[in-house]
């Protein structure tokens, strides 16, 4: 993975201390809590329900064991023991003290690691595919484009003041697992016709109040123009995008009332202007970049292991990703134990995994957007002594992509911005479904929960999405069905009015039986929804 | 009645004005009446609270409740954390905060 050269140590080093200085000042009373904000924000530091909450930046999800480990040590120094991992693959803290931060971002320079540009109108921590590097089926590694892309977006002089947050995703591989079209650029690395590799851009999707998928606003930008051709797509957002009213102002808005094809058309002007004033960095550059990303040792061994133990089989079967060494799988630990909160791992546990990446999957680690982690190299003869480790930490839930995997965000436990608490609810409908035993029975089925219109519980893309609102003082879900965030990307859609939580679990019960009672064979219930449409839902809900 | 509520600027902690200083029980908030203002402008100015503002509460037999769930939340801790609350051997002291 990267490593910083000096040049990156001292940027974050001497943001620190920048850092340092202006939280003294804000203690001393030299500086207001209005100028201050700002400061903080540009800094990951939040004040929300309860205390100070630190978004830490993890680049497209990608950890080293000891980074890992500070993350851990990091809970237990200066927060209370745990962190949660978050749709951004992002960890963040929530019970931080500011006399403590500028020494708890001196903690994390030391594992090169940091919290610029987790908050704030700029272009946010880039995201990527949690199997980068590892899948059988991508292209190449994206990651070094991802940190390439890193590299420029970070205290780039001209995108720190955007109308509003942006954020970019780029992937490799057909399949989508890192919710590409969803983003304000979406970058997949393709091959043209005639073999080279280049990036298809979309532009203009995001979730939130008016949530909207990117379309294609380039099939192939060559690979020695892929930074400039992102300046031009940032320079026009930021010429013409709304500063006027917050809720307008993402680029996914000015895409759509400008139209597709004249923002298109004003970025491509935009990019034959840039194209020789030398933004891009040389060819060199991405190649220097590649040994970073370069695959570890990997040996022959086994392609098959003993399955004779069921429960670990249905571990292998759940939670592991084919690689594209045959010997080796990608291995899924899942935060979302039955009744617990997504995404939330103690300093313990993350020790513990940590520790299993240095002897199982040459010292990677990965956060997946979906709150879960990653060992992206695992061999298959290792696989059940990990399983054993997993499963006597609590760490072996078998439930990648079912019911039982929820994404939910904070919600009102802890986010200032909240409605509605969406963590209860997961909780509960990871016990009612564990409890029925029907959780293996519904297959693959996403269900995702955010506890205000801002939607980083991601509802608006869940198979089953549930949406917290504040209904005169009392929290209240909408229910929606049919969204996806993957490579079939869709919206979801409200059934109707909204239910109380015991209501709201109840419907998803509910939909969940007309699934089961209505699907075609090896039919996802995505499949089912989208073949007999809204109706039979609807009129199992409210009739 | 009226009730004034910010957070410690050191540490972050929600905290609530008891009519001399900063408790971390709601249940010491007094009304402030009309002079929520007043008061969050000059504690505010002397940095011992960050971002001080006004909320409805009521009083009753078991003490202040904020109107707002979100104030609840605030007061109490995180429903799904019951160990890192303000009554973390009272797990049914929750209830009140729905
Ligand atoms: S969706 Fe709303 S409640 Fe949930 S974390 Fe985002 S801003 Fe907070």
């Amino acid at each position: 993975m990267y490593k910083y050269d000096n040049y990156d140590q001292q940027m974050v080093d001497t943001r620190v201390e920048e850092f340092r200085d202006q939280a003294k000042r804000r203690l001393e009373g030299k500086i207001t809590e209005d100028q201050f904000k700002p400061l903080r924000l540009m800094n990951g530091l939040y004040l929300q329900l309860h205390a100070y909450m630190l978004r830490v930046a993890i680049p497209y999800g990608t950890l080293n064991g000891a980074q890992m480990h500070a993350l851990a040590d990091i809970a237990d120094k200066y927060d209370r023991g745990y962190g949660h991992f978050t749709t951004r693959q992002n960890i963040q803290y929530n019970w931080i003290k500011l006399e403590e931060a500028g020494d708890l971002l001196a903690d994390l320079a030391k594992v090169e690691m940091h919290a610029i540009q987790t908050s704030g109108n700029c272009i946010r921590n880039i995201s990527s595919d949690h199997f980068a590097g590892a899948a059988a089926d991508e292209l190449v590694d994206p990651r070094p484009y991802a940190e390439l892309l890193r590299q420029w977006s970070s205290f780039h002089p001209e995108f720190m003041y955007l109308p509003r947050k942006f954020k970019i995703a780029v992937i490799a591989a057909e399949t989508d697992r890192a919710a590409m079209r969803l983003h304000d650029i979406g970058i997949q690395i393709v091959k043209n016709d005639a073999g080279e590799i280049g990036a298809s851009f979309y532009v203009g999707g995001g979730m939130g109040r008016t949530p909207m998928i990117a379309p294609q606003v380039r099939e192939f930008v060559p690979l020695n123009q892929l930074v400039t051709y992102s300046e031009a797509c940032l320079r026009v957002y930021n010429r013409h995008g709304r500063r006027d009213n917050k809720y307008k102002a993402r680029i996914k808005i000015l895409v759509h009332e400008m139209g597709a094809e004249e923002y298109t058309r004003q970025v491509e002007e935009e990019f034959a202007h840039m194209l020789d004033q030398g933004v891009e960095p040389p060819l060199a550059e991405i190649e220097r970049l590649r040994p970073y990303f370069a695959d570890p040792a990997f040996v022959d061994g086994p392609k098959t292991c003993d399955r004779s133990d069921p429960d670990f089989a249905l571990w292998v079967d759940r939670n592991t990703n084919r690689h594209k060494h045959d010997s080796y799988v990608s291995a899924v630990i899942s935060l979302k134990p039955v009744g617990g909160i997504p995404g939330d791992a103690t300093a313990e546990q993350m020790h513990l995994m940590a520790e299993l990446a240095s002897k199982y999957s040459f010292d990677e680690l990965r956060v997946m957007h979906t709150q879960n982690i990653v060992l992206p190299h695992v061999a298959i003869s290792d696989l059940h002594a990990l399983w054993t480790a997993l499963e006597a930490a609590g760490l072996g839930s078998p439930n990648l992509d079912t019911i039982e995997d929820i994404i939910a965000c904070p919600g009102l436990d802890y986010c200032s911005l909240a409605n509605a608490r969406s963590i209860p609810l997961a909780q509960k409908i990871s016990e009612r479904f564990a409890a029925s035993g029907k959780t293996g029975e519904l297959g693959q089925l996403k269900l995702k929960i955010s506890g205000c219109i801002n939607a980083c519980g991601h509802h608006h893309a869940g198979h089953i999405g549930i949406l917290g609102v504040d209904k005169k003082g009392t929290e209240n879900y909408q229910l929606s069905l049919g969204g996806s965030e993957a490579e079939d990307v869709a919206l979801a859609k409200i059934t109707g009015r909204g239910f109380d939580e015991a209501g709201v679990i109840n419907a998803v019960e509910t939909v969940t039986d007309i699934y089961l009672g209505a699907r075609n064979e090896g039919e996802r219930f995505l499949d089912t929804y989208r073949r007999i449409g809204m109706t039979p839902f609807k009129e199992a809900l409210y009739d | 009645m009226k009730i004034l509520t910010g957070n410690d600027l050191k540490s972050g902690a929600v905290v609530w004005w008891d009519g001399a200083g900063w408790s971390l029980q709601v249940n010491d908030a007094v009304d402030v009446g009309e002079d929520a203002d007043t008061i969050a402008a000059s504690e505010e100015a002397a940095r011992r609270v960050n971002v001080p503002y006004a909320i409805e509460a009521t009083r009753d037999s078991q003490g202040v409740r904020p109107a707002h769930i979100k104030d609840r939340v605030r007061a109490l801790g995180p429903t799904v954390r019951p160990d890192l609350t303000l009554k973390p051997t009272e797990p049914e002291a929750l209830d009140w905060i729905v």
